[in-house]
C-alpha cells in the first residue's frame, strides 16, 4: 500500500526512507485522518518531509501523483446540506445575499449543488477550480478568482485550488532565497571551535583528575573558553558589472561581519592586481599593496572571492589588461599568488551557474583557482562553498 | 485526546494534525518556522490543552546531551568529601536528574520541550537518538536503566542554524509553521485582545502587512511583534485614525519601534516614509 506513492516521491529525489513510510501506514491505520485528500496531504508531509526547503518539491510530486483524484477511494463525496449553506453564507456579499433572498434559498442551493456535481464530472481529468465566469445567482463575485476553498473538514469534496497546487513554500526552496539570516546560517557551517586566550573557565575533568593525583587535596584547573577560530579573508569585486548584484553582496557582507570574528575584507575591480583597497570611496588614494596583504595574513586564513568574474579575457591573461590602470603583471598571476598563499579558497559568483559557460573569463578564472572552487551565490552554493572550505 | 488549539493559541489545521500524529504515534515532533511564530509556545499550550505536565529544556551552545539525562555533581561530592560529610558515601545523592529523567519517571504522560536544538553542538542530536527512540537510557553511576513509564510527547524546536543529522530527522515528525495569513492573524489577535476595537485591529493589520511587504527589510516583523505593538497601542490609547494617516504628514505609524527591531530597517522605513510624504 502506498508503495507507488513512496517510489514516486523517491523518483522525485525526495529523501524518504522506509521507516517513514511505515510510520505513515501506522498513522493511517490509527485513523488519524478521515478520507479527505487534503488531510492526507498534510499528514504525509508531516511524516515524510523533514525540511521546509523540500516542501515545494513535495508539493509538486504530490500534485503529479494525485492529479485528478478528489478524494481517497471509497469515500464518496457527498455534500451535506448544512455545510453548503454555511459555505454560501460565508462567501456571499450583502448584495448577493439580498438577491438570494429573492430567488429563494432552496433553489440556489439546488443550483450550487448541481454546479458542484457537474464540475466534478467535467473536471475529473484534473482541473482544479470552479469557473469564475458565469451567470450564477452568486453574481460574478460568487467565487473569488483564486477559488473559494470549498472543502470543509467534513468531506473530501474539493473544488478550490488544492493546497499543494498553491505552492506557497516555493521561496523556501534553497536554490532561490537568500537573505541575511539565511546567509548567516550558511556561513555558520564554517565554524571551528578552539580554546585560545585567557583561561577563565573551570575545567572540571582536569580538576577532578588533578585532585585525585593530589591525594584528595583540591587542585583547580582552568582553561580558555571556546571560540570560533575561523579566519576569513574576503575579496569583493566592486563596480562595473557587479552593480546588478549589490544587494546580494551587501547581504553576504553583513552576514559575514556578524558571523566571523576574524574577518578582513578587501575590494578589487574585476580582477585582482598589485593593489587592493579597504575603503571604496578612497580607492585611488589608499591602495594597499597585494604583496603586503599576502605577507600579513597567515596560511590559516580562508580566502573567499566574491565577484561575477565577467570581464574581457585580457584583464585576466595579459599585463596591461586592466581597465583602470596599467598593470605590470597579468591578473592570472596575481590570482595564482593569492591562491598559493591561502590554499583554502572559494569563489562566490552571483551569476547563475547556468550562464557561466557563456563568459570566457569565468572559465579562465576557474582554471586558475581550480574548477571546483567556484560556487554560485545562492544558499545551496554557499553551503557547498563552506563545505569545501572546511575540508 | 486531541489537540485543537486553546483559548489562547490559534493552531491551524496542519499544525493540529501534526501534533495529533505525534501524540498518537508517540514520535518526537520537530517544529521549525520564522522567529516569533509561536514555536516554543506550542509545547506549553499542548501541555495545557492535554492536561499534561511540561518539562522544558532550553538548549544553549554549551548544552550537552548528557545534561538532559542526568549529571554527576562531582564538585559537590568533592566538597563534601573534603568536609567529611557522611552523605558522600552514597553516590545517588550527587546524581542530578535532567529533564528527560524527570519526564521518564513522571507518573503520567508528559510533554517535553527541547527548545532551540540547533543552538547546541553538532553532535547533540546524535547523542539523543537512542533516548528518543527507545525512551530509555542507562545511568552508569547507579548501574541501572531508566525507562519511561509513559512515553512523553517530545516537542523540539529549531531555528535552522544548523542542519540536523538525517538519522535524527528520520525519527521525528516535522512541521514548518508558516507565517499566518491575514485571516489566521485576525484570529490570533482576537485571542490575545478580545475587546480590541474592530477599526483599530483592521488598521493595525493593514499597517503590519504593508510593513512586511517592504522589500529589503532585514528582519520582518512577526506575530509576537504585532502582539507587542498592539499592546502598546492599547496602553497609549492610540485612536485608529492615527494609523490611517498614510498619506498625511506623519506616514510613520506610532510606536513603530515595537515592530522594527533593526536600526537599518527603521532607517530604511523612515526614508521610504519621507519619500512618500514628498509626493503630492
Amino acid at each position: 500500500m502506498l508503495v507507488d506513492f513512496f517510489l514516486h516521491l523517491k523518483s522525485r529525489q525526495l529523501p524518504v526512507s522506509t521507516k517513514e513510510l511505515l510510520a505513515l501506514l501506522e498513522a493511517l491505520e490509527a485513523r488519524l485522518v478521515s478520507g479527505s485528500l487534503d488531510d492526507f496531504y498534510l499528514l504525509s508531509r508531516t511524516l515524510l518531509i523533514k525540511d521546509e526547503a523540500l516542501y515545494d518539491r513535495f508539493d509538486r510530486a504530490f500534485g503529479e501523483y494525485f492529479k485528478g483524484i478528489e478524494a481517497l477511494p471509497g469515500f464518496d463525496a457527498m455534500v451535506p446540506e448544512e455545510w453548503l449553506e454555511l459555505a454560501a453564507r460565508r462567501h456571499l456579499s450583502e448584495a448577493d445575499r439580498a438577491r438570494l433572498q429573492k430567488l429563494g434559498y432552496e433553489k440556489v442551493l439546488e443550483q450550487l449543488k448541481e454546479r458542484l456535481a457537474e464540475q466534478k464530472e467535467r473536471h475529473a481529468g484534473g482541473s482544479k477550480w470552479i469557473g469564475t465566469a458565469g451567470t450564477s445567482p452568486f453574481g460574478h463575485g460568487g467565487y473569488n478568482p483564486e477559488g473559494v476553498r470549498i472543502g470543509g473538514d467534513s468531506v473530501g469534496n474539493r473544488t478550490a485550488i488544492k493546497v499543494w497546487d498553491q505552492r506557497e513554500f516555493r521561496n523556501l526552496d534553497d536554490s532561490v532565497d537568500l537573505g541575511v539570516r539565511n546567509i548567516k546560517v550558511a556561513l555558520r557551517r564554517l565554524r571551528r571551535f578552539a580554546r585560545k586566550g585567557a583561561a577563565t573557565e573551570l575545567d572540571l575533568d582536569g580538576t577532578i583528575a588533578g585532585t585525585a593525583r593530589n591525594g584528595g587535596w583540591l587542585d583547580l584547573h582552568l582553561r580558555p573558553e571556546r571560540h570560533n577560530a575561523i579566519k576569513v579573508l574576503l575579496f569583493l569585486d566592486v563596480g562595473g558589472s557587479m552593480d546588478d548584484h549589490i544587494q546580494a553582496c551587501e547581504e553576504l557582507f553583513s552576514a559575514a561581519r556578524a558571523e566571523f570574528k576574524h574577518l578582513e575584507h578587501f575590494y578589487f575591480h574585476n580582477c585582482v592586481y598589485e593593489g587592493v583597497w579597504k575603503d571604496n570611496r578612497r580607492r585611488h588614494s589608499e591602495k594597499l599593496s597585494t604583496w603586503d596583504v599576502i605577507h600579513t595574513y597567515g596560511p590559516d586564513y580562508k580566502l573567499i572571492f566574491v565577484g561575477d568574474a565577467s570581464m574581457s579575457p585580457y584583464e585576466v591573461a595579459r599585463p596591461g589588461g586592466s581597465v583602470e590602470h596599467w598593470n605590470e603583471e597579468a591578473g592570472a598571476v596575481w590570482l595564482q599568488r593569492l591562491v598559493d598563499a591561502w590554499p583554502r579558497a572559494a569563489w562566490l559568483n552571483p551569476l547563475a551557474e547556468a550562464y557561466w559557460g557563456y563568459t570566457p573569463s569565468i572559465g579562465m578564472i576557474r582554471q586558475v583557482i581550480g574548477n571546483d572552487r567556484m560556487f554560485p551565490l545562492t544558499l545551496d552554493g554557499l553551503e557547498r562553498a563552506m563545505r569545501s572550505l572546511s575540508k | 485526546m486531541k489537540f485543537e488549539g486553546t483559548d489562547s493559541y490559534v493552531a491551524t489545521r496542519d499544525l493540529t494534525l501534526a501534533v495529533n500524529a505525534a501524540v498518537a504515534l508517540q514520535r518526537p515532533l520537530l517544529i521549525k518556522g520564522e522567529p516569533g511564530t509561536g514555536k516554543t509556545l506550542l509545547a506549553e499550550e499542548v501541555a495545557r490543552a492535554l492536561n499534561m505536565p511540561l518539562f522544558q529544556w532550553h538548549v544553549k551552545s554549551t548544552t550537552k546531551a548528557q545534561q538532559g539525562l542526568y549529571e554527576y555533581d562531582a564538585v559537590s561530592r568533592l566538597r563534601d568529601s573534603q568536609l567529611g560529610d557522611p552523605r558522600v558515601e552514597d553516590i545517588s545523592h550527587y546524581i542530578v536528574h535532567g529533564v528527560l529523567w524527570q519526564a521518564f519517571e513522571c507518573d503520567q504522560p508528559s510533554v517535553v520541550l527541547i527548545d532551540e536544538i540547533d543552538k547546541a553542538d553538532i553532535e547533540f542530536p546524535n547523542d539523543l537518538l537512542r533516548e528518543l527512540d527507545r525512551m530509555e537510557f542507562h545511568c552508569y553511576e547507579l548501574h541501572r536503566t531508566i525507562k519511561a513509564k509513559h512515553r512523553p510527547l517530545i516537542i523540539i524546536t529549531s531555528n535552522n542554524e544548523k542542519e540536523l543529522p538525517d538519522a535524527f530527522l528520520r525519527r521525528c515528525f516535522f512541521h514548518y509553521i508558516k507565517f499566518p495569513d491575514r485571516e489566521t492573524m485576525q484570529r490570533i489577535v482576537g485571542v490575545h485582545f478580545p475587546v480590541l476595537k474592530h477599526e483599530l485591529l483592521k488598521e493595525a493589520l493593514e499597517v503590519f502587512f504593508d510593513l512586511r511587504e517592504i522589500p529589503g527589510l532585514k528582519k520582518k516583523p512577526s506575530t509576537s511583534e504585532l502582539i507587542d505593538w498592539l499592546k502598546l497601542l492599547l496602553a497609549e490609547d492610540i485612536p485608529p485614525e492615527a494609523l490611517r494617516a498614510k498619506d498625511a504628514k506623519d506616514a510613520i505609524p506610532p510606536l513603530h519601534g515595537a515592530l522594527l527591531k533593526n536600526e537599518q530597517d527603521v532607517h530604511l522605513f523612515e526614508r521610504l516614509a519621507f519619500m512618500s510624504r514628498r509626493k503630492p
